[in-house]
């Protein structure tokens, strides 16, 4: 077994696991704990697959940024004892067992028959994921829209500031 | 590389002085004065670096974006438009008690990403675009923060905006898995060959229609408009019904032409003519019941995105008469609309009063001259000649008829008939009825808006009586 393979099942089985955690924990800190552990898995599985600059976004941006809004979403919402809400989701449980069981069986048709086992990475790809190979791109091909987006979220923040802030007195 | 920089120039230049504008304001105590001479100074310089690179016609930065010719045409729309708000918005702000810190640069932001979306060779481009124009009118469109009816207005266009949006990007992910592109000549390209996913394209295109129809305002997915029109403070609606317009139509244009190969059973044609012919009904005879000037007018800018789409409907049948008939009309239509909402914004009174059509009765005797640049505005609007609204109707009447559209231009005839009904309704309540009894004694001026009017009338007036100038100037630059 190559490194690449051992590597894999040791990601995943730890990605699986932090997924399974995550759903049964009752306390919801707890809970956004395993989802920052699966999201570390995740990143490993990135690296795994010569994607080194999606990893490392993968971890400032999910295991660091948002997990920061989902514990003070949870701090905020202070939901209490966790015994009372369990009773009324039965009903959504159902619903997203139901769900979730689609998602597999869709997934297992996708892929069965298929041609299972890693293949080697094609020559192109393994430049893609890199940040040299996504920083060229960036600051070439397309360079304009790039700059573009920053000026989307340049207005964007100016007017979330403007429409939360303080009404002016009357100047 | 320096070519490209030169060359789209007025982008570039538009968005990096609206930053350093944002600065100065933040820097600067009571910096109004300063942000509202620096804005209109940008809007100027941008106009003529837009006029300069005019008679170019080519691609930047990879084929991102195209330079000259048609956005060029539109960036100097786009600055005229926003130099006539801004000029007409300082009295209004200053009588509404509004602070103006961000005005500016939020006009300039939203200025930039109209120019974006006409300057889009690239569907990537245009999302980007659309997207910085739609963020700046929610922000703007809330802009009265302690009028319940304005903040409406802002979360309602945000949650449908937002909505729209969906549809745009699903459409464009489709085409792009059906054609391999995101580029609009590729997209050209592709189109015209037999296509793996001919039904992808076709629901991509649809959606994408769905998507820009929504941004135009037309049936329909035009219920926003009203209510938005009638929340926003008035000298946004202005900027927003005629530039934001403009630019949805900016961005309709190229795709119309890019996808019509692909559209080999005319199925993209037919929509078209059909959306077109139920929006110009729907927002003609809507207008007719309302009471408020604000809704009338939004009601009267659904139609007239109705019959731009005719223009739209001519493109896809490869009729060039589409194009310059578009142009021209848009030209017309923003001095004429523009003009209309300004008069509405300086006899508005603040705590949303003077709204009501019942408010205009008599108004030639208590403002004889604005009734009279009303008068010039609603019978452009209602295409009466010698006004520019005339000539812009009957450019896109013809392009429809020789497209093979007879059908279509009845229906547009028959709704402009409708219309004739509001748009003198109120010359009539101006001139010929009693003003009420509570009819206002004190009178505020114009103020520097009268800028705003007087340029928007005499171009009204000009573009009517010599539409040849600046048809020539269409030719010229995109052949008949």
């Amino acid at each position: 077994m190559s490194t690449t393979v051992i590597l894999f099942t040791i990601l995943s089985i730890g990605a699986i696991a932090s997924g399974i955690s995550l759903v049964t924990r009752r306390n919801p800190v707890s809970a956004a704990m395993s989802l920052i552990v699966h999201f570390f898995m995740l990143a490993g599985l990135y690296l795994t697959l010569q994607a080194q600059f999606v990893a490392i976004i993968q971890i400032l941006v999910y295991a660091g940024a948002i997990m920061v809004l989902v514990i003070f979403v949870i701090m905020l919402l202070n939901l209490g004892k966790e015994e009372n809400l369990t009773e009324k989701f039965s009903m959504r449980t159902t619903l997203a067992l139901a769900l979730g069981g689609l998602f597999v069986v869709q997934f297992l048709t996708a892929f069965l028959g298929k041609k299972t086992g890693m293949n080697a990475l094609p020559e192109k790809s393994m430049s893609i994921g890199t940040t040299e190979g996504i920083g060229n791109v960036l600051f070439t091909q397309y360079l304009f829209p790039f700059e573009a987006i920053s000026l989307l979220l340049l207005a964007a923040i100016v007017g979330s500031i403007l429409l939360a802030k303080r009404k002016h007195e009357a100047s | 590389m320096e070519q490209d920089f030169l060359l789209s120039a007025p982008i570039t230049f538009l968005s990096i002085m609206a930053t350093i504008l944002m600065v100065v304001d933040a820097l600067i105590k009571k910096s109004s004065k300063i942000t509202f001479t620096l804005s209109w100074l940008t809007l100027g310089i941008t106009g003529v670096l837009a006029a300069w690179t005019l008679k170019h016609n080519g691609t930047a930065f990879n084929g991102m974006i195209t330079v000259g010719s048609f956005g060029a045409f539109f960036d100097i729309l786009f600055c005229m438009g926003a130099l006539l708000t801004l000029i007409a918005a300082r009295p209004y702000m200053q009588r509404e008690n509004l602070e103006h810190d961000e005005f500016h640069s939020l006009i300039l932001f939203a200025v930039s990403g109209m120019m974006i979306m006409a300057h889009a060779n690239s569907l990537l481009i245009l999302f980007i675009g659309i997207e910085i124009m739609s963020v700046c009118f929610y922000i703007l469109s809330g802009y009265m923060r302690s009028s319940v009816r304005s903040v409406e207005a802002s979360l309602k266009y945000f949650l449908l905006g937002a909505f729209a949006t969906g549809f745009l990007v699903y459409g464009m992910a489709l085409i792009y898995g059906a054609t391999g592109s995101f580029d609009y000549n590729q997209i050209f390209m592709a189109a015209q060959h037999e296509l793996r996913f001919p039904s992808l394209m076709m629901i991509g295109i649809g959606l994408l229609l769905i998507g820009l129809s929504f941004k135009a305002a037309a049936f329909p997915f035009h219920q926003w408009a009203p209510d938005v029109y009638q929340g926003a403070p008035t000298v946004v609606t202005a900027f927003m019904s005629t530039a934001g317009k403009i630019a949805a139509f900016s961005a309709f244009m190229p795709i119309v032409a890019i996808v019509s190969p692909a559209d080999t059973e005319m199925k993209i044609q037919i929509i078209l003519a059909i959306i077109s012919a139920a929006t110009m009904l729907v927002g003609n005879i809507s207008a007719l019941t309302q009471t408020n000037i604000k809704r009338m007018l939004a009601y009267s800018s659904v139609a007239h995105a109705g019959y731009l789409m005719m223009g739209l409907v001519a493109i896809s049948a490869h009729h060039a008469r589409g194009v310059s008939g578009i142009l021209y009309y848009l030209s017309a239509y923003l001095f004429m609309q523009l003009g209309a909402f300004v008069i509405v914004s300086i006899l508005e009174r603040s705590g949303e009063k003077n709204l009501e059509i019942e408010d205009y009765a008599g108004l030639s005797k208590r403002h004889p001259v604005l009734a009279a640049l009303m008068t010039i505005f609603m019978l452009s609007l209602a295409g009466i000649p010698p006004f520019a609204g005339f000539f812009g109707k009957y450019y896109l009447f013809t392009a429809a008829i020789e497209s093979g559209y007879t059908w279509l231009t009845i229906i547009a005839v028959i709704s402009s008939i409708i219309s004739v009904y509001f748009y003198i309704g109120l010359i009539v309540k101006m001139y010929f009825t009693e003003p009420n009894e509570s009819g206002e004694s004190t009178q505020q001026l114009p103020g520097i808006a009268s800028i705003t009017l007087a340029v928007s009338a005499v171009a009204v007036v000009f573009l009517g009586l010599m539409p040849a100038g600046l048809l020539d100037v269409i030719k010229l630059l995109f052949g008949n």
